[in-house]
Parts: C-alpha cells; structure tokens; sequence
C-alpha cells in the first residue's frame, strides 16, 4: 500500500481497523518494559533517585517537538501536494502533541524544585517550550474557530510552518545561551555521554512513548475523519430539506441550523 | 525501592504522566463512540453517503 492509496480515506480506516490493535499491544508491552527497567535503574550520584524523572520527562520533551515535526510534513502536505489526510493528521496530532509538551513541562518543573532549588527559571530552554506549548494551543483554538476544515487547514500549515522556527531554537538553546537546562547529552556529537544503567531505560521509554504517540494518533485520525463524514452528512441533509422547501425565508433557516 | 527524600517529586511526575495519557485515551474512545453515534443517527434519519456504503463503516 503506497501513500498514495492511504489518500482514500475509506482504505485509510480499513487499515486503521487492523493495525490499532497490534499498535495499542506494543506501545503497552515496550511501556511495560520501560517502567520496570527505570524502576530497575540506580540512583545517580548527583540527581539521587529523582533521575528517575527523567526517563518519562526527556521522552515527554523529545515528543512535544517530534509531534510538531510530524505537524510541520503534514502541513507540507496540506499546502504543497494537497494530500487528503494531511491536515487530518496535523489537526489529530496537536492536542496529543500538547499534552506531551504539558507534560515536558510539569516533570521538569517538578525535577527543578529539588535539583536546582527552583520550579521555573526564565531560561532559554524552558522559555522555548513554553512557547512551544502556547503555539500548540493556538493551533488546536485557530482550528475550533474556523468552521471549514479546508480553510482552517490552509491557516494552520501556515502558522504550523512558521512555528516550526521555533525546534531548532529548542533544540540548541542550551549551546546558543548561557542556561540552567543541561546541554544534551543523549543526541550529540561524539555519542551519548550518560551510562548505559542509565541510557537504556531512558531509550525504552522514548520507543514506548513513540509508539503511545503513534496509536494515539492514528485513532485520533480516524476520529477526525469520521467527523468530517458527519459534517458531510449533515450537509446534504440540509441541501435535501432545503430543496424539499418551497423557495422562500424557510429553506434558508433549515439550511443554516444544521 | 527506596526513592529517599524526593519520593513525592517522583511519585507526583509518574502520576501526573498517568493521568493525561489516561485522560487523552479516554478522549479519543468516547469522541470515536460520539461521531459513531451521530453517524448512525444520520444514517437512521435516511441519509446515505454517496458511496451508498453504511455511513459508520470502518473497515
């Protein structure tokens, strides 16, 4: 099946219908697995026990700005090749999208308070994903206020796009400016400096959570166009009752109430 | 497993995690049964797709 078939999107929920099931089942046993290998980890010499949270706050941070990857190819394929199920899969990503951005957010303020003394420090780091969180819930708001969905998905590929400027500075904002954040140390020049007791859990968790992005995703894609059949539905509905009426004031009504 | 002096720091991030990847999965069902509903409201009230396929196919 090529990208091309997965334009219908019938053959879309087909394939969905099968593969939702061996999704939910893997994203549970590699979780299963992660949790129990970070359970297993020993504390770090300097973070103690609270380097636990890192293995559910660095995937958490490493999604929030996957997802906006995700949304930025989708938006791609809304404006340049006009793919069917793009702005379907940019519009179900950003409240998953946001969620992990939450998330990254929470666990690393709550791994701040004992670590750096602090919850919250207007860094570049931290600055930048709270930006990003924002630019999410502008994005899941512009696409509530726009009742068409292909006018909604030609402004948000746009503003998906522009704040797609935003990864990079994430990204490097710990080697561009003078930060409390730590540099990175897993995705680096020069290989991973954390220790294997610590790097393996942490790299089961970021599969595990890949994959509860990926379930969640193609299921909220399949909500998403199961409301769009009933938004067409309800459209022709209204076009039948309004040419079943007599021209006048009332077809107008009808047609407008649905 | 002794998590010393920070355990409520750990133990509120895990369930914080817990909570919303359960609260988005709880979301994503019931919006999956809501446009399943309407769908099969639509379809009772005689509307049909195009297609003529049921309106709540999946498959």
């Amino acid at each position: 099946m090529t990208l091309i078939d997965l334009a219908n999107p019938t053959r879309f929920l087909a394939l969905v219908a099968r593969l939702l099931p061996w999704l939910a089942v893997v994203t549970a046993v590699l979780l299963a697995a992660g949790l129990y290998l970070s359970a297993l980890a020993p504390d770090d010499y300097q973070q103690g026990a609270t380097v636990k949270i890192m293995f559910i706050h660095v995937p958490n941070a490493w999604l929030s700005m996957f997802v906006w990857g995700i949304m930025s190819v989708a938006s791609l394929g809304t404006l340049v090749w006009r793919h069917p199920l793009a702005d379907v899969a940019a519009k179900a990503a950003a409240p998953i999208g946001a969620s992990f951005t939450f998330l990254a957010l929470l666990t690393g303020s709550l791994w701040g308070r004992p670590m750096w003394g602090t919850y919250w420090e207007w860094d570049a780091r931290l600055t930048s994903v709270l930006i990003l969180f924002l630019m999410y819930l502008g994005l899941i708001a512009l696409w509530r206020a726009v009742e068409d969905p292909t006018r909604a998905a030609r402004a948000a590929a746009v503003l998906t796009l522009v704040g797609a400027i935003n990864l990079p500075i994430i990204k490097f904002s710990v080697d561009w400016w003078n930060t409390l954040h730590q540099p990175a140390s897993v995705m680096r020049m020069g290989g991973p400096t954390l220790d294997k007791a610590f790097l393996i859990p942490l790299l089961v968790m970021a599969i595990a959570f890949t994959f509860l992005f990926l379930t969640l995703h193609v299921a909220a894609m399949r909500n998403e166009i199961l409301r769009r059949r009933v938004r067409s539905l309800q459209m022709m509905q209204a076009r039948s009752v309004s040419s079943d009426v007599s021209p006048g004031g009332a077809s107008g009504q009808i047609a407008g109430a649905v | 497993m002794d998590l010393g002096p920070y355990t409520s720091f750990i133990a509120s991030s895990y369930l914080a995690v817990a909570l919303v990847v359960l609260l988005l999965i709880l979301w994503i069902g019931i919006d999956y049964r809501t446009q399943k509903a309407r769908l099969r409201t639509l379809e009772q009230s005689g509307v049909s797709r195009r297609s003529g396929r049921a309106a709540t196919e999946v498959r």
